[in-house]
Parts: structure tokens; C-alpha cells; sequence
């Protein structure tokens, strides 16, 4: 559906991409992370053809996203964080403009998105706020039929409510087999709603697989209450830290086993055991590459 | 509270002057060189008071006065002269000049968002516009001091120091009016545009009433702010009122402005907005569409604007047989050995100015695309099956279009006026043919504009600069004895100046295909490069 292979850019001496290769396959969501700065715009832009790439490969629907823009374009929905439209157009004229461009008579369902983000079509696009502006943009790729959708942290604009909408509207599109390449820094959204995820940082991918993948690299928190006190745990905990009446440890996913075996034999009372969540995974990453988050 | 309501404006002011030092600094000398060079050129032209005479004659006509305003005919000096066909003149151009930088610094700010910003610091509610005003008069009282200096050490008899300072003063006096007119336009209109739009109009509407009221009841012309810069008769009967009611009614909108700022949010304008469309328009469907549904009022102001050019020139022509006849500046432009009429040889120098004001429309066209780019609103378009090609060629097809439309109304302009001023009038196709010629000049202009988009963008606004330059050296040109490498560095110089010249395609067609050429080439090289945004 879209793969890039070692996609690099410079933006004159700055390096803003090196050696991104992705791939998201038909049907999957595709969760693109990365703190400000890190390259996803610029990665996404390449994909829109906008940018050119300095070098290496990026295709989608096996064609070449800057000879084949047009063609690419007629089954792709992109949707930006910031979205700049015209000041004296309204929200539906944008819509309706959009739709058309895509050679389609009208959008498909207008009035029904448009009910289900509660966007006054009428207003003019000045008097929109950020979140508003991101509708008329949602609204446009939701109503365009298209096989992929690209899009670039859409709900940085949107209050908790729209956001639930726009999930749901995402699953919708998944059960339908399309497509969705979703960058973000709300990693609970990703966390939701993502098959794979990418973690780009400095314009390099640093990690990309599924979330279970992903997991298995990092530590699972245990919280244990025991009868006896619990001993010998420093060979596995990475962090000790005592609650009332009882410990919680992070240990490496892998060797679980082992620590649950060791454990059993004081006399356990209560168990839980948290999977670690994507922040926890992205956290861990920035660490490791010593990027200096704190 | 009223301090607190104005903490920081010296501290605002001083950032806007830092943000415009050049800006700023340009208008000046620009505004400056152009009234100083002009005394000597008429000194060189009109030695002895009988040529003066002549001249005053000359200009004693209905058309000039609407056009240039009232003066000292009885006593024509080189003093009365200036002051007659220049003040004026210069004071639109500061007008337009006020009106941007404050625009620049009122609503622009506020619409991008940066006022927001400014006002979320302790800053006061009031500091931004009151900087504003305190730098409207900065500018005010430099624009006197460098004008009326500058013409006193010119160190010409008639130029005297009372009347120079007034000169300066009935500019810096306008600078404080229309400063006040786009302050307060500036709390009414909710964007840049708009604010812009409403003082320019209030600009060319005091010009016309003026215009209007100076030839049938000059007492009425106080009622308008230009009114005011004529009333002064410098350097004849020096009359100091005027700039005081222009220092009076610029705190008069000072006022207004506050008192209506005080009563919107930010952000906000108090002219009502309407409801738009639900759904577009069905033509609304191409880029090309787009590119036309942006820029309609646009096209409109404009083209009603060129109209009124059109006519304002032509009105002149029924008195313009005898205005040559006693010009000596003129006949030394034209040729006395032609059978035309006198007023056929005039003919081609309205027609390239008019062409060249006509081709400002156009060449802002082609900069909108730019805008867009720059504002990130090409991307959502190109975003949909929407090849650069189809972009570039929906701008660069809309420009020659308009070009074309803005050359046809600013001839029917003129040939409407001609035909109902003068006893012997043109056919209008000799007039159509003569400004689309001049289409030429102003394709290759188009051209290499496209070619800079394509390459350079950042290299766009140098147009202007060859526009500026085509206009002095093709309007001045012969008057000043310019040498012709100079002159032919100008497309316009190349356009035959029909119907003083037969009409040579050669040239035409030499033009229109570099254009294609520089234009085509920018159309490959827009396909090429990374867009900004």
C-alpha cells in the first residue's frame, strides 16, 4: 500500500531525514510517533509529493509519490494538524471544492459527517478556531472514499468528544479495509487505535514494529502484597519502589517468568501486573539513545 | 487604569520602528527625491515668466483641475507651479503610503495572531493602537521636515522658507489624517484586505470629491481631507489653516479609533459579517475556479479602478489640443513634423502609462500564488489529484486573462471619455489596438514572473522594481534625454507607440514569445522544486 526505503532529505546542510524506510500494508493502521521536530511532517510531505526526496524509494499503491502524484492522489486523503484554508471561503464551499478536485460530483455523506463533527458549514473559514478548521479537513477525507489516509496529528485541535468521534470514525475505516498512516504524539491514540507503530526521533526510525513486538522490548510494572516480606529481588527489579504493604518492580517482558516463579514462594496476596504503555515504550527509547527528555 | 491601559506603547513603538526602519526609510527618500528633482527640471524648462504664463494657461482647464487640484495661476511661479501640480500628487502617494505601514501594524498583527500574543505579555489594551498612532505621527513630522528642508535648500528664488515648510506640512498633515482614516478603518474591517480596501477607498473618494468640488464650488472641497492640501497654497498666499483642521481631525479619528476599540473583541471587526454558502457554487470545481473565486473583488475593485483611470485620462483629451499647443515641456516630447494631430501624438504616452498601471493587476495575481504557498494553501490542493502543472497554468492562464480584461477596460475608459469630450474622436479599435500592443511589455513582466516562481520565488518581488523602472524611464525618459541602452532596458520601450508609429509586429511578437518563453520555463522548473510552507 505505502513503503518508502531509506528516504533521506536535506533541507540545504540540514539533515532532516536519513535512511526512513517504512511500510504500511492494506488495512492496517499505522501509528507514526515522534516528538516536535522529528521528521514526520517532512516525511509525510515527501509522501504527498510536495518534497521531493533526496534520496531512496517511496511508493504508494506502487507508484512513485513524486512522478505519480496525481494518480496517487486520486485514492489518498490527507488531512494536516494545521490547516490553512482560504479566509473567505466557507467550510462547505471548501468541502464541496475539495471533493470536486478529486474529480467526485459531490462529497459522499456530507451532511452526515458533518452532523457527526458538528461543523456549521456556513461559517466563513477566518471565524473557524484550529479544531474547527481540522473538521472542515476531517470531514473532506472522510467523505472522499479513499483507499489510504494520511494523517498528520489531526486531533491536535479537537476537545475529548471529537476525538472519541474521530476514533471511531478511524476503526470504521479500518473495518472497511482501508488503509491509515496516523502521525501523532497522543500516544494514547496510538496506543488505541494502531496496528504498527514507527518511532521516528532526529529523522532516523528507531524502532517500527507492532505493539506486542515492541513491548517485548521493554519492562512490564508489577505491583506484589506478599505475606513475607519479599527479598532477592535486585537481580531482575530495574526499579524498587515500596507502597503500603507491598513493592512494585518493573522487570524486562522476557524474564517475567522467572520472576513470578521467584515470587511464589512468599506467599503472594495480590498480583497485578501492568503491560507497559507506549509512553512507557517511548520513554525507554529516549533514554537508551541518551536523548536527553529531562 | 488609563496607564495601565497604555503600559508599553513607547516600548511597541520603538519595536515597529526597529520592524521598518528600512521599509519606512525607503518611503521617505522615495517620497523625498521625488519632490526635490522636480523645482530644478521645471526651472530648466520654463526660464522666463511669459513661458510660465503660457503654461498657467494651459492648465487652466477644468480636466487639470479636477486632476491635480486648484493653484496659483495668476502669479505662475516655479514655487506656485510645484505646489500646483505636484502637492497633491505626492500626497496621495503618502496616503497610500500611511495606510499600509499602519495597516501592517493594526490588523495584520491582529489577524495573524500576533497580537494575541503582544496582549497576552502586560502590555496594555491600548498600547498597540496608540503605537501605532505615535508612529503615524513620526512618520508625519519626518516626511515634513525631509520635504520641507529639502525643497528650502534647493535655495531657489520663489522657494521660500515659510512656503517649503507648509509644502512639508500638507504632506505630514495628510500622513496624520489618513494615519487616523486606516487606525480607525483598521477596528471596522476585520482583516488586512479589508482594512486597506476601506482607507483607500476613503483615500480616492476625497480625492474625487475633491475633484469634483474644486471645478464646480471650491468651498465645498473643505469638506474633503485632500481638499485641505490644495487650500494651503503654498508658496503664493501660504495659508496655515488647513493644517491645523488636518491635525484636528487626525485626533478626531485617533479618538474614534480608541473609543471603537474599546467596544470589539479582539479579533473581531464592528461591520457585520454575513452567512456564506453551505455548498460552493458548481463552478467552483477546477483550480483554475479557485484561483478566480479568490481574487473576484479583487478583479472588481481593480477593474473599476482602471476604468475611472481610463475616463480621467480621456476627459483630458477635448482640452488637450490647446494644453500642447503651450506646453513646451510636451512639445519637446512630441514630434512637430507629424500630420497626426496633436492630440493623436499625446495619445501614446496616456496609453503607456495606462498600460503599465494596468499591469499591476496582473502581476498581483501571479504573487497570490506565491501567498498561497507561503500560507500552506497549496498543499490541500495538491494533496488532491491535482498536478503542479494544472496549478501553475490556473495562475499563470488567470494573469493573462486578466491582463487582457484590465487593458480593454482601461481603453473603453478612455475612448468613452475621448468620445464624449472631443469634437473629432478615435475609433475605439485604434485605442483597443494600441493598449493590447502594450500587452506585450506586460506579458514578458507576467513571464518573468512565472519564471522567478518557478526558480526563485523569493526573488518574485523584483517585478515591482522593474515595473517602477519601466515607468521612470519610458515617462521621464525623453524629458530627462535618458541614453537608449537605458530606455530599451524596459519591455515598454519596445511596444511600437501606435498610432504615432505604424503598427510593427515584429516586436509584439518578439516580446510575447520570450514571455512564453520565460514562463514555460518556469512552469518546468515549479514542477521541480520543493514547495515552501
Amino acid at each position: 500500500m505505502l513503503k518508502t526505503e531509506h528516504i533521506t532529505k536535506t533541507f540545504g546542510s540540514f539533515q532532516a531525514l536519513q535512511d526512513v524506510s517504512l511500510e504500511v500494508n492494506e488495512g492496517e493502521i499505522f501509528g507514526f510517533i515522534g516528538p516536535n521536530g522529528s521528521g514526520k511532517s517532512t516525511t509525510i510531505r515527501i509522501l504527498l509529493g510536495v518534497l521531493q526526496a533526496t534520496s531512496g524509494r517511496a511508493e504508494i499503491f506502487g507508484k512513485d509519490v513524486w512522478k505519480d502524484a496525481v494518480e496517487i492522489h486520486k485514492h489518498l486523503a490527507y488531512v494536516p494538524g494545521d490547516v490553512h484554508l482560504w479566509p473567505n471561503l466557507t467550510g462547505g464551499e471548501v468541502i464541496d471544492l475539495f471533493a470536486r478536485l478529486r474529480g467526485h460530483k459531490k462529497p459522499v455523506d456530507k451532511d452526515k459527517w458533518l452532523e457527526r463533527f458538528d461543523l456549521d458549514p456556513t461559517k466563513k473559514c477566518r471565524t473557524y478556531s484550529k479544531g474547527n478548521r481540522q473538521k472542515v479537513a476531517l470531514v473532506s477525507a472522510f467523505t472522499s472514499q479513499a483507499d489510504l489516509f494520511i494523517l498528520d496529528e489531526p486531533t491536535s485541535g479537537l476537545d475529548p468528544l471529537m476525538e472519541r468521534v474521530f476514533q471511531e470514525s478511524i476503526r470504521e475505516l479500518s473495518r472497511e479495509g482501508k488503509s491509515v498512516l496516523l502521525s501523532s504524539h497522543i500516544l494514547s491514540e496510538v496506543e488505541k487505535l494502531c496496528d504498527r507503530v514507527a518511532i521516528i526521533r532526529e529523522g532516523a526510525i528507531i524502532e517500527t514494529g507492532s505493539l506486542e513486538e515492541l513491548r517485548h522490548l521493554t519492562r512490564t510494572q508489577l505491583l506484589v502484597e506478599a505475606k513475607q516480606p519479599v527479598t532477592g529481588l535486585e537481580a531482575w527489579a530495574h526499579e524498587l519502589e515500596e507502597t503500603d504493604g507491598g513493592l512494585r518492580i518493573q522487570v524486562d517482558t522476557e524474564q517475567l517468568d522467572e520472576v513470578v516463579r521467584h515470587l511464589a514462594g512468599f506467599g503472594i496476596t495480590k498480583l497485578e501486573s501492568a503491560p507497559p504503555t507506549l509512553e512507557d515504550l517511548f520513554m525507554h527509547h529516549y533514554e537508551r539513545r541518551g536523548g536527553g527528555a529531562s | 487604569m488609563k496607564e495601565q491601559a497604555s503600559r508599553h506603547t513607547l516600548e511597541l513603538l520603538r519595536f515597529y520602528l526597529r520592524l521598518d526602519r528600512i521599509r519606512l526609510g525607503i518611503w521617505l527618500v522615495a517620497l523625498t527625491f521625488f519632490t526635490v528633482i522636480v523645482p530644478p527640471a521645471f526651472l530648466g524648462l520654463y526660464e522666463s515668466d511669459q513661458e510660465r504664463q503660457l503654461m498657467a494657461e494651459t492648465m487652466e482647464n477644468p480636466a487639470m483641475t479636477a486632476m491635480v487640484g486648484t493653484g496659483a495661476l495668476d502669479d505662475y511661479t516655479i514655487g506656485a507651479m510645484t505646489a500646483h501640480q505636484m502637492l497633491l500628487m505626492t500626497a496621495v502617494v503618502a496616503g497610500v503610503m500611511i495606510i499600509l505601514l499602519v495597516t501592517r501594524h493594526t490588523r495584520t498583527d491582529e489577524e495573524d495572531g500576533r497580537t494575541e500574543l503582544i496582549r497576552a505579555l502586560p502590555v496594555g489594551r491600548r498600547a498597540g493602537v496608540q503605537a501605532a498612532l505615535l508612529y503615524t505621527i513620526i512618520t508625519a513630522v519626518l516626511l515634513a521636515l525631509f520635504t520641507g528642508f529639502g525643497l528650502y535648500a534647493l535655495q531657489i528664488d520663489t522657494l521660500d522658507f515659510e512656503g517649503s515648510l507648509l509644502y512639508g506640512a500638507a504632506l505630514g498633515g495628510t500622513v496624520l489624517v489618513f494615519g487616523g482614516v486606516t487606525a480607525a478603518a483598521a477596528q471596522l474591517a476585520d482583516t488586512g484586505r479589508g482594512t486597506i480596501g476601506l482607507s483607500i477607498t476613503v483615500l480616492l473618494g476625497a480625492y474625487v470629491f475633491r475633484g469634483v468640488t474644486d471645478v464646480t464650488n471650491e468651498t465645498l472641497s473643505w469638506l474633503s481631507p485632500l481638499g485641505w492640501v490644495s487650500k494651503t497654497d503654498a508658496y503664493s498666499s501660504n495659508a496655515w489653516l488647513p493644517i491645523l483642521v488636518m491635525i484636528a481631525a487626525a485626533l478626531a479619528l485617533a479618538v474614534a479609533a480608541g473609543i471603537l476599540q474599546e467596544r470589539r473583541d479582539l479579533g473581531g471587526g464592528l461591520l457585520p459579517h454575513r452567512a456564506g454558502k453551505a455548498n460552493a457554487a458548481s463552478y467552483l470545481a477546477h483550480p483554475a475556479a479557485l484561483v478566480f473565486r479568490l481574487q473576484r473583488t479583487a478583479l472588481i475593485t481593480w477593474g473599476v479602478g482602471m476604468f475611472v483611470l481610463g475616463v480621467s485620462y480621456g476627459s483630458v483629451l477635448g482640452d488637450m489640443e490647446a494644453f500642447i499647443e503651450g506646453n513646451e515641456m510636451m512639445a519637446a516630447v512630441l514630434d512637430p513634423t507629424s500630420d497626426l494631430s496633436m492630440t493623436e501624438q499625446y495619445l501614446p504616452m496616456l496609453i503607456v502609462v495606462m498600460s503599465m498601471m494596468a499591469a499591476i493587476p496582473p502581476i498581483i495575481a501571479i504573487n497570490r500564488m506565491r501567498g498561497e504557498e507561503q500560507k500552506g494553501r497549496l498543499d490541500p490542493i495538491l494533496a488532491r489529484p491535482v498536478s503542479r502543472e494544472t496549478v501553475f497554468g490556473s495562475y499563470a492562464g488567470y494573469a493573462v486573462l486578466n491582463m487582457l480584461l484590465m487593458l480593454t477596460v482601461v481603453g473603453s475608459g478612455l475612448f468613452a471619455a475621448a468620445a464624449a469630450s472631443m469634437d473629432d474622436a478615435f475609433p475605439f479599435t485604434m485605442i483597443w489596438q494600441a493598449v493590447l500592443a502594450y500587452g506585450a511589455a506586460t506579458a514578458l513582466l507576467l513571464g518573468l514572473s512565472l519564471f522567478l516562481q518557478g526558480f526563485f520565488p523569493r526573488l518574485l518581488p523584483l517585478v515591482w522594481g522593474y515595473l517602477l523602472y519601466s515607468f521612470v524611464v519610458v515617462y521621464l525618459g525623453s524629458l530627462f534625454q535618458f541614453p537608449e541602452w537605458v530606455m530599451n532596458l524596459s519591455p515598454f520601450a519596445h511596444v511600437p507607440d501606435y498610432p504615432v508609429e505604424e503598427m510593427a509586429f515584429l516586436p509584439i511578437l518578439l516580446l510575447s514569445g520570450l514571455a512564453l518563453l520565460l514562463g514555460g520555463a518556469g512552469w518546468a522548473g515549479f514542477r521541480k522544486r520543493d514547495l515552501e510552507g
